[in-house]
């Protein structure tokens, strides 16, 4: 216990005394969250418009109308032509192109449907999808008054009333997009700081030859082991109580579950993922391997953990390999205790989970560390 | 040097072979190091010393022989030899980012040292050292000759039985050698064994014997007189020239 003790000694000092390391550990994670929560929304704000209107009735005006007051679309220009308004697509000053036919208003006093015409860029399948499903929401909404106002000057009877849907959204009633992001990004953070952090720490210490000085003390593997995982697990947890609180205050971050519960399983979790940087750098003998082998790791670990895409929507083998993938767990967890106030009870797989894949983990790290060549 | 035959022997090796593949880098090695003794370990680069030397103080295993070093076999008590050695490499091995002091520190710590006895020896190494207004510097901030003396230093703190030491002397100049060579006698006299590779022929002198190694295996092993009249040479530099061209 002595052994470990002298061992933290010197891993902190060298840590507190970089003068490079020490804004990595707290300045860059608090920029990352700025940027990177502002940054990954998915709201959609200012669609570029463009309308031709070749029916110039009260109706039509009416449409337009409904989405020059939305605060997502700008109308951007009003064209003659189809053609001319595709071209504008073509030259990217147009997202969308909202095609209104002659007749439109005759049609509708008829009661007869006549349709309106959405030609959207879909370079970027996820706008066009948003505005797609933006612009039929508005036009609903359009849809609604006017048939209340049509029944009032029709003598005919309506053929069918609208069924009225009613929401409420749980957990995130308002559609924060930011409650969403925050708990996802701070993961990545801890995540990736922990892993480097510990990976390079033992690589370096084999470039710098003093490794080999280790090696022939009675230090104990686990010592060895212990004393270069502490450290960077209480970086870590100090880590992700930092990026709470600052979302916490500058994003008003929900905190609706324990944080007990929250930070026990960022402890399991850091074990895992520090035990992974570990495992790398006991395969790795330059700074270069190790970073290209972390850097492997994160990127398809990132991609897959449901940070930006869920991880339902996936095809059946991405959700088995997400198996495999702590952010995946951490991310999860880190959503539903703090936006759904998930305590221990409902995360007992997740706990049990990353428990065993921790140790399996470190054993294997243990194990791979050899004191001799 | 008395009669060999009532020196204890500290360092048993017989028939020692290490492969890499299959590349014999040890070829049947036999020698025995008697207590409280200086014994050089030469050999041209890529002869064999280094790989030797790594078994001896358990960084790297044998592939077959024995080898026991204070008391203890290889392949069974490794543990128990590490406690009971130091290890100076070629490859510097203090820490560039920790002061003087807290090298001290940590290197007493791990060999389990109590702390009030790294302060005592921390203050008699600093004073014999003349590093006393060092002491807080980082190792970075001290010269090369420094550092390699600070090194041994450290290396001997826990008064181990053996200390190995690796080309200790590599990169220094004639002045900080000598004073270095002061550091091995006096721990010497402490009663500590001292097992040392060189190729500076000089230094070769200093050993009480010389094993003298050619592609894996020892060619040649006695006291630097013994060996200097046997092959008629007039120095250890000539007496290696000899062997290595053989």
């Amino acid at each position: 216990m002595r052994t470990i003790l002298y061992i933290l000694q010197k891993e902190f000092i060298q840590v507190f005394r970089n003068k490079t390391m020490l804004p990595i550990i707290f300045i860059l994670p608090l920029v990352q969250l700025i940027i990177l929560v502002y940054a990954a929304s998915l709201e959609l704000k200012d669609i570029k418009m463009e309308v031709v209107d070749f029916d110039n009735s009260s109706i039509s005006r009416e449409i337009i109308s409904g989405f020059q007051a939305s605060p997502f679309y700008t109308i951007t220009d009003f064209k003659h032509s189809v053609d001319e308004a595709e071209k504008s697509i073509i030259d990217n000053t147009a997202d969308v192109v909202m095609v209104i036919p002659a007749g439109i208003e005759k049609d509708l006093l008829n009661g007869m449907s006549p349709g309106v015409q959405f030609q959207i860029d879909a370079i970027n399948g996820m706008t066009a999808g948003l505005i797609n499903s933006y612009s039929s929401q508005i036009l609903m909404g359009i849809n609604t008054k006017l048939s209340a106002r049509l029944m009032r000057f029709s003598d005919q009877v309506p053929q069918m009333k609208q069924i009225e849907i009613s929401r409420r959204f749980w957990y995130n009633a308002g559609l924060n997009y930011k409650h969403y992001m925050v708990p996802g990004i701070l993961v990545i953070l801890v995540t990736v700081i922990g892993m480097f952090l510990t990976a390079l720490n033992i690589v370096r210490e084999k470039e710098m030859g003093t490794i080999e000085q280790i090696n022939v003390t009675p230090i104990k593997k686990y010592q060895f082991m212990m004393g270069k995982l502490i450290p960077f697990l209480i970086i870590g947890l100090f880590e992700l109580a930092l990026g709470l609180t600052f979302g916490w205050i500058v994003f008003d971050l929900p905190f609706r579950g324990s944080l007990l519960v929250l930070f026990a399983f960022a402890f399991l979790y850091l074990i895992l993922v520090l035990g992974f940087g570990l495992l790398l750098s006991t395969i790795s003998n330059t700074q270069q391997q190790v970073m290209f082998m972390s850097f492997f790791f994160l990127l398809v670990f990132i991609l897959m953990s449901g940070l930006f895409t869920p991880i339902e929507t996936m095809p059946h083998w991405a959700q088995q390999v997400n198996i495999i993938n702590p952010f995946a767990y951490f991310m999860k967890v880190n959503r539903m205790v703090l936006l759904k106030g998930s305590g221990f009870a409902d995360l007992t797989k997740e706990f049990l989970y990353i428990g065993i894949y921790a140790t399996v983990v470190l054993s294997f790290a243990v194990k791979y560390y050899r004191k001799t060549v | 040097m008395k009669e060999q035959d009532d020196k204890q022997i500290i360092i048993h090796v017989d028939n020692l072979v290490k492969k890499f593949g299959d590349f014999e880098a040890n070829k049947d090695l036999c020698f025995d190091v008697y207590k409280g003794e200086i014994f050089g370990f030469l050999g041209a680069n890529g002869a064999g010393k280094t790989t030797a030397i790594k078994i001896l103080s358990g960084l790297s295993s044998p592939t077959s022989g024995i080898v026991e070093v204070a008391g203890f076999d290889v392949y069974k008590n490794a543990d128990d030899i590490k406690r009971n050695i130091g290890y100076m490499s070629q490859k510097f091995s203090l820490y560039e980012d920790l002061t003087v002091k807290e090298n001290i520190r940590f290197y007493g710590g791990i060999y389990g040292m109590r702390a009030k006895l790294i302060k005592e020896r921390t203050h008699e190494l600093l004073s014999r050292l003349e590093m006393t207004d060092y002491a807080d510097k980082l190792i970075a901030e001290i010269p090369l000759g420094w550092k390699q003396k600070l090194a041994f230093s450290v290396a001997v703190l826990h008064r181990p039985k053996i200390v190995f030491l690796d080309e200790p002397t590599g990169g220094v100049d004639p002045i900080t050698r000598r004073q270095f060579w002061d550091l091995i006698y006096e721990a010497v006299e402490d009663g500590i064994t001292v097992f040392v590779t060189t190729h500076y022929m000089d230094e070769a002198e200093y050993c009480h014997r010389v094993s003298i190694m050619v592609d894996g295996r020892i060619a040649a092993l006695d006291t630097p007189d013994g060996l200097k009249q046997q092959y008629g040479a007039g120095s250890m530099n000539d007496v290696f020239l000899k062997l290595a061209r053989a």
